[in-house]
């Protein structure tokens, strides 16, 4: 089975972000980057299918020069080559121009399964996999939390809300966004991370896959947001802080 | 200029955040009408425009080609300049793909509406963004649990219209089995007066023991965000947030928790909300009532040990 996941490159959860006055995106002087951990839980899941079922994993990934790194990752991993879509400003774009880019790449490799995150911890549009899965014409099922391959098709556990499931069968190829948790991820071992710098890293430009659509959606402005609640911060140290606290809830919330 | 809202119901039962989505698109100050997939059912009776009620046989039970087949026929039909959503589970496996199917984005998951710009949250609830819609084009926007409020929706009688789609053989590509639980419930969070609840900055199963420490001396359940049951650390009956349960008890202490919006859509009706974070930015503090930026490790055991000596 040929299997693509794309991955995304994105600040650290650690992160301080930092907003210059009037910007439409943050300040990345100060940011150290991770794979996108929706999108690593998709790589795991389709390392694992391709252990249990053979193949080849392919990975992904729109972004900036400094995402091989992430790339690199994701071969140390396990994935056996990379398509690197290498673009500066991708983020200015919207859903439709990442998915119209996304989908030329992987229209080229004609996967079996195409695997992605369910959204992304930064601009968290959640919606990458499903405009992927319409621009090439697939079926896909979203918020997934474990996958069964059978024959010529896949058997899915769906997450739904408020703790509900539901199983789904979708004939191949077709796209999945997977949700966080649906397994352990892995660690790159010191012989994968040596062998990944022998591993194919195809570098590609937007232009070279048909350039990118008009963009409709414009963000404008990136700011801290408004506190809906004046929260009471308690000062002091730690013994301090915890003694109001509790004085607080026996005589104000009176729990205690 | 007209918006079209599409509701989602299961069995009659209407999801509460179409209402919200309702309340959004007023906002627009258009002609709001509504699409359900089934019987017009509660709809028939709210403050709307018009009900367009969609039926199929083939549409009972709910699949992203389906519905996005039907919906795109009932889109080109009324031709409404705005497309509304509830940014549901539902809506998020079908929406980007109806969008895609007329060349238009999907706005998502926006915390607030105007004709001509949207707000959306970026990095988990971090930050704000203002977005500048399309000025002409379908628009099509998908609205935040809570963004809005469901009860803001007053009652009418618009005219109910049914609309049969036609679908082709072969439209639906996907097999869907009948929605499942996957145990019954053991803990009912949804019932305690006291919850303290456990996130990603407790960093290691171990440390666990001393919320729960907490917990004990309070008299309380423990709960968790996701991430701490998606590592089993505790199972996933523990967890409040969207794919967990909702809760609403006196107080919610927040440990370590940064309060992304999957959870805060779980405990931001708690009475009282209390946040114990390192980060002083973290979005939890945007619904805390009570907070004490530091570290957990330090302020944990020492409010346990401060919440005994008040009890005696």
């Amino acid at each position: 089975m040929k299997i693509v996941v794309a991955l995304k490159q994105v600040p650290s959860r650690d992160s301080s972000l930092r907003v210059p006055s009037g910007g439409s995106w943050i300040d990345e002087a100060d940011v150290t980057y991770e794979i996108n951990e929706p999108d690593a839980y998709a790589l795991e899941a389709g390392l694992q299918l391709k252990e249990q079922h053979g193949g080849e994993v392919v990975v992904l990934c729109a972004g900036p020069e400094g995402a091989a790194a992430s790339i690199r990752e994701a071969l140390a991993k396990g994935a056996d080559r990379a398509i690197h879509v290498q673009e500066e400003n991708l983020n200015e774009t919207d859903a439709l121009g990442l998915g119209t880019v996304l989908a030329a790449a992987i229209r080229a490799e004609a996967p079996d399964l195409v695997l992605t995150g369910l959204q992304s911890d930064d601009l968290g549009s959640g919606q990458t996999g499903v405009v992927v899965a319409e621009l090439l014409g697939l079926p896909s099922a979203t918020i997934i939390m474990a996958v069964e391959v059978q024959d010529g098709s896949i058997r899915v556990k769906r997450e739904l809300e408020d703790g509900w499931f539901q199983h789904i069968t979708l004939p191949l190829p077709a796209v999945l966004t997977i949700q966080s948790g649906i397994n352990r991820l892995r660690y790159a071992t010191l012989m994968g991370i040596k062998k990944a710098k022998t591993k194919e890293l195809r570098t590609v430009t937007v232009a070279e896959l048909g350039g990118l659509p008009a963009v409709q959606v414009h963000r404008e402005k990136v700011y801290l947001p408004e506190r809906a609640k004046q929260t009471q911060i308690l000062e002091g140290d730690a013994r301090t802080a915890a003694a109001a606290l509790a004085d607080k809830l026996k005589f104000e919330v009176r729990v205690i | 200029m007209s918006v079209l809202v599409v509701l989602e119901q299961s069995g009659g039962n209407f999801h509460r955040m179409g209402w919200e989505a309702v309340v959004a698109a007023k906002e627009l100050e258009l002609p709001v009408s509504v699409a359900t997939i089934g019987p017009a059912g509660a709809a028939a009776s709210k403050g709307v425009d018009k009900v367009y009620s969609i039926e199929h046989a083939e549409l009972t039970t709910y699949s992203a080609d389906g519905y996005t087949a039907a919906l795109e026929q009932l889109i080109r039909s009324i031709q409404p300049q705005f497309v509304v959503f509830a940014h549901t589970y539902q809506v998020r496996d079908y929406a980007p793909k109806l969008a895609t199917r007329f060349g238009r984005v999907l706005v998502s998951d926006v915390v607030k509406l105007s004709r001509t710009t949207a707000v959306r949250q970026l990095f988990q609830g971090k930050l704000n963004a203002d977005y500048t819609l399309p000025s002409e084009g379908i628009r099509f926007v998908s609205v935040q649990a809570g963004a809005y409020r469901g009860d803001a929706l007053g009652e009418g009688t618009p005219e109910v219209i049914p609309f049969a789609p036609e679908l082709a053989a072969g439209t639906i590509r996907v097999k869907v089995e009948a929605p499942f639980r996957e145990s019954s419930r053991q803990v009912d969070l949804t019932t305690a007066e006291i919850i303290v609840s456990v996130g990603r900055g407790i960093k290691e199963k171990e440390n666990i023991a001393i919320v729960e420490e907490l917990a004990a001396a309070l008299g309380g359940e423990l709960a968790a965000s996701r991430p701490i049951c998606d590592n089993g650390w505790l199972p996933m009956e523990r967890q409040v947030g969207s794919s967990g349960q909702t809760v609403a008890p006196k107080v919610y202490i927040a440990v370590g928790i940064s309060g992304a919006i999957q959870h805060q859509v779980g405990m931001k009706g708690s009475k009282t909300i209390v946040a114990i974070n390192k980060d002083p930015e973290a979005p939890i503090f945007e619904v805390a009532d009570y907070g004490i930026v530091g570290d957990l490790f330090e302020v944990v055991p020492a409010l346990t040990e401060a919440v005994k000596k008040l009890k005696g």
